[in-house]
């Protein structure tokens, strides 16, 4: 009798039922999540080969051509007199900023598996992501120079 | 030329053990035996416990998947001399990473084959097929999936991933590439929906490019390839 039990439980009534059984351990196939995945997959090619010219011109400029010491106030203010380099430096924030978090997020979808823990720490990511694009685009766009050149 | 040969194996007995342990066996091995002659003869003459899968024995039937020093292998198609063994170098053998063991070499490859069968790895076409004839294929198009139709499903790729280690629902390389050789197959209706299933959160986008998967194909899949292929084909097609 019990060996009847034990064959019963291997053969499923509805073999269709049981090929779309089970994915994920919650059961059932993940939601959806549309376009997301893959313009955040796209997003991440094409920031990263945008930052790689965008780093390497701020690294040029801020550390080969001038050095440390030459950096101050003035050179700034001098800098940001041209929408130009304001243009690129929002541009390099915002790129570095999202092409971090994006990558950040990633890491916890991949390692986090709580969906409360999951849904704090994607949160708390957006939260601080938004915080420094909105502090660092404000310096950037409403700068204005306070003491018309200390060198002179 | 038979040499000794050192194999540390980690084992696992689900009645007594509450972890895994390595164990080290001493073989009379020739360089050209291979890993499955060397647990064949720990298995015959040595330990009968030792358990572990194996069918074939060829590389075609993909049952003997395991992690040799570190890397995913078909045990039926390493030799000893590929490793090392007959020069003095240990040989460590462990079951693959990401599945649970079930006994020594052997792990649950059910949540494997539920996700493989997530990606509807079926010819899915609406139309009757021609009946006084088969569905015609020109070799062009047959050679845009050929690489994908070798999988043996032994788990290897998928066994080593490292975003299939961290996330259990990660469906894997192995269910993708399943995926592909029916994506790209002219004959076939169903791309939509397979494109739409791996589009979801623990679909291709799971994939960080690690090539581990490449690496372990004993079948020389280019695994990675066929991954981005897929997502190529989800951005160009939407």
């Amino acid at each position: 009798m019990s060996t009847e039990t034990k064959t019963t439980q291997h053969t499923h009534p509805d073999p269709v039922a049981r090929t779309t059984r089970r994915w994920t351990r919650s059961g059932g196939r993940p939601r959806p999540t549309g376009n997301f995945e893959l313009f955040s997959w796209y997003f991440f090619r094409i920031s990263g080969i945008l930052l790689l010219f965008f780093a390497l011109i701020h690294l040029l400029i801020m550390h080969l051509l001038n050095n440390v010491d030459v950096i101050d106030y003035n050179f700034i203010v001098q800098r940001w007199a041209s929408p130009l380099w304001r243009t690129f430096d929002i541009m390099l924030l915002v790129l570095a900023l999202t092409h971090g978090l994006n990558g950040a997020r990633v890491l916890i979808y991949d390692y986090v598996h709580s969906r409360g823990w999951r849904t704090f720490a994607v949160t708390t990511l957006y939260v601080v992501g938004i915080l420094f694009i909105v502090l660092g685009a404000q310096v950037i766009l409403t700068f204005q120079p306070q003491i018309q050149s200390v060198a002179k | 030329m038979a040499t000794q040969v050192t194999v540390k194996i980690l084992r696992y007995d689900p009645e007594k053990d509450k972890k895994a342990h390595f164990e080290t066996y001493t073989v009379e091995a020739d360089p050209l035996d291979r890993i499955l002659d060397v647990l064949n003869s720990i298995k015959w003459y040595q330990d009968g416990s030792l358990t572990y899968r194996r069918s074939c024995a060829h590389g075609v039937c993909g049952s003997d998947a395991m992690r040799i020093n570190g890397r995913n292998r078909l045990a039926c198609k390493v030799l000893v001399r590929d490793v090392g063994g007959d020069a003095g170098k240990k040989i460590q053998i462990e079951p693959m990473l990401g599945f649970r063991i079930l006994r020594d070499l052997v792990v649950d490859m059910d949540p494997f084959f539920e996700k493989y069968k997530s990606i509807k790895p079926y010819l899915i076409n609406y139309e009757d097929a021609p009946a006084s004839s088969e569905r015609y294929q020109s070799a062009e198009d047959r050679e845009i999936f050929d690489e994908t139709t070798k999988c043996i499903l032994c788990g290897a790729c998928s066994g080593s991933c490292p975003p299939y280690w961290a996330g259990p629902d990660f469906v894997g390389p192995a269910a993708i590439v399943n995926a592909h050789r029916f994506i790209f197959d002219s004959r076939d209706q169903g791309a939509a929906e397979r494109l739409s299933i791996l589009g979801e959160g623990e679909g291709v986008f799971r994939c960080r490019t690690v090539y581990n998967c490449t690496d372990a194909c004993p079948r020389n899949i280019p695994v990675t390839k066929a991954i981005e292929q897929i997502r190529r084909a989800m951005l160009y097609n939407r």
